[in-house]
């Protein structure tokens, strides 16, 4: 099998936003697939209501440093966390941006840059909170991070047990990420 | 699974069934974890009211020849130490776990290597020495957990297992397996009663005749040689036609890893040496690759603790650089690459 490209993942947003969940259900894809993954969380006052952010890094060769500073690839979640690392997206990285949470493009030309409003999708289809699996379902598509069968799996494993009534609700949000075009 | 997690589960799977703890950041869901699960497995989990008392009560345990633990991160494990000093003057096994972040004093919450002379050299006062343990992944701090545990008890003296925030927040993918079939090493000196079947054992760190005391520590001292020949551990990572070896361990050897291979893809003949016993520090693999290497750049997240064994262990034979960064900063492999050119250029 050829050998795939690192993927060096940094997902940024609010504290309540689900990011890190996002990531763990990323790191699972990857898991799934018997890569070599790690998930580094910010932790401290900031998970609590300020900005919160995670690394996850995905390859076929064990991960150095778990730590991205600079990402291939880039979820941004909120205005403050978009302004503070699109800089630091590597030339030829993925970016995907909440366009409902961040009125603003990307300026940067060697990066492609990916818009969804996943906020206003979440909300219009009766998904409170699942705008941050609307936008793994996007990142799916553009950038297949795993396989399909690992992100199912993945999914089902991220979700708690007493939280199993979600699980409907998880795989229509990855549907909607995965199916809109943008 | 969480490395802090990983470290709880690891140490009940290697038989641990007393954890005595006190909540602190970055460390706390390894206490977190033992509160779930002790109770459901006939353990005892006890949160202390204060770091002091826990350790104290890891040195009842252990006593009773159980195997005994306590966590905690850099400001907590500064009130362990006399304890610490009292259970190793005591003869005593038991693992501590410090999950480092910034200092000194309160410091900050975010991952450090500040506290590497505090465990090699400084724990508690009086003339001696404990295990001290650098895991680097998540699947390591569980290997660890149980040699640590296993090293304390043939050796009858507390161990370490010395990680960082990073390593206990971070997930990773785990093998964890049970090691409790192993057969239990024997603690003839365990004060669990001796219903008038034995002479009575005692356990005690008060010697108050000069004699007495200076005999007991030199023992001490003639184990500690004979741990330093035997349980010495390092990783090398192309090391063989290096120039330049950096030193790192924990969190900060995966960075130079990273910046290793960097530096590797632009024809720079780099390599590692990692440390995973930082008492017995590795003396032996740096004499070695002090004969072929040109120079050592130590990288840490401190202001430069390790550096002064590495110094040591080279003793002059080529020269040591040092890079860090400290107060929760991680230093990034763009910025070890950049050093370690400036060395490499310098020599040329």
């Amino acid at each position: 099998m050829a050998k795939s490209k690192d993927l060096n993942m940094l997902l940024a947003g609010f504290g309540g936003q689900g990011v890190l969940f996002a990531g763990k259900v990323i790191a699972y894809g990857g898991l799934m697939d018997n890569k070599e993954i790690s998930w580094l969380p910010s932790y401290g006052p900031e998970m609590r209501g300020g900005t919160a952010n995670c690394s996850i890094c995905i390859s076929d060769e064990p991960i150095g440093s778990p730590l991205v500073l600079t990402p291939n690839v880039f979820v941004a979640m909120n205005l403050p966390s978009f302004d503070r690392f699109i800089n630091d997206v590597e030339p030829g990285g993925i970016v995907v941006v909440d366009s409902t949470l961040i009125n603003k493009k990307v300026e940067r030309t060697d990066v492609q840059a990916f818009y969804i409003p996943a906020s206003r999708l979440a909300e219009e289809n009766g998904l409170k909170g699942g705008a941050n699996i609307i936008l793994i379902g996007k990142l799916f598509r553009e950038c297949g991070f795993c396989s399909r069968e690992a992100l199912d799996k993945a999914i089902e494993k991220c979700v708690p047990v007493h939280k199993a009534h979600l699980m409907g609700n998880n795989k229509k949000a990855l549907e909607i990420g995965m199916s809109y075009e943008g | 699974m969480k490395g802090n997690e990983a470290l709880a589960e690891a140490a009940i799977q290697a038989g641990c069934r007393h954890f005595f703890g006190y909540p602190i950041t970055p460390q706390t869901e390894l206490a977190a974890y033992m509160s779930k699960r002790m109770p459901k497995i006939g353990g005892t989990y006890l949160q202390a009211e204060s770091e002091i008392a826990a350790i104290n009560m890891v040195l009842g345990a252990a006593s009773a020849g159980v195997r005994a633990m306590t966590s905690s991160s850099s400001p907590g494990i500064s009130l362990k130490g006399e304890g610490i000093s009292y259970i190793a003057g005591s003869d005593l096994p038991a693992l501590i776990i410090n999950v480092q972040r910034g200092g000194p004093g309160l410091g900050g919450i975010q991952p450090s290597q500040a506290d590497y002379w505090q465990a090699t050299k400084a724990l508690g006062h009086g003339d001696f020495q404990i295990l001290v343990f650098a895991p680097s992944t998540v699947q390591e701090m569980v290997d660890l957990v149980s040699d640590a545990f296993d090293l304390a008890d043939t050796y009858r003296m507390p161990a370490m297992i010395l990680a960082d925030g990073m390593l206990g927040q971070m997930m990773e993918p785990v093998e964890i397996r049970s090691n409790e079939h192993k057969k239990p090493i024997e603690k003839p000196w365990a004060t669990t009663g001796h219903q008038n079947k034995r002479v009575h054992n005692v356990v005690n760190s008060l010697y108050l005749q000069p004699k007495d005391l200076e005999r007991l520590v030199r023992e001490r001292f003639a184990r500690y040689e004979v741990i330093k020949q035997k349980e010495q551990r390092a990783e090398e990572y192309l090391t063989e036609d290096a120039d330049l070896v950096l030193v790192a361990y924990g969190a900060s050897s995966r960075v130079a890893r990273s910046a290793v291979n960097k530096a590797r893809e632009q024809g720079f003949k780099v390599g590692l040496v990692r440390p995973i016993t930082l008492w017995p520090f590795p003396t032996d693999v740096l004499q070695k690759n002090a004969k072929t290497a040109k120079g050592f750049l130590c990288v840490e997240m401190s202001m430069g603790q390790m550096v002064d064994d590495v110094r040591l262990a080279v003793n002059g034979a080529v020269p040591v650089d040092f890079y860090g960064r400290t107060g929760g900063m991680i230093p990034s492999p763009a910025e070890i690459l950049t050093k370690m050119k400036e060395i490499l250029g310098g020599a040329q």
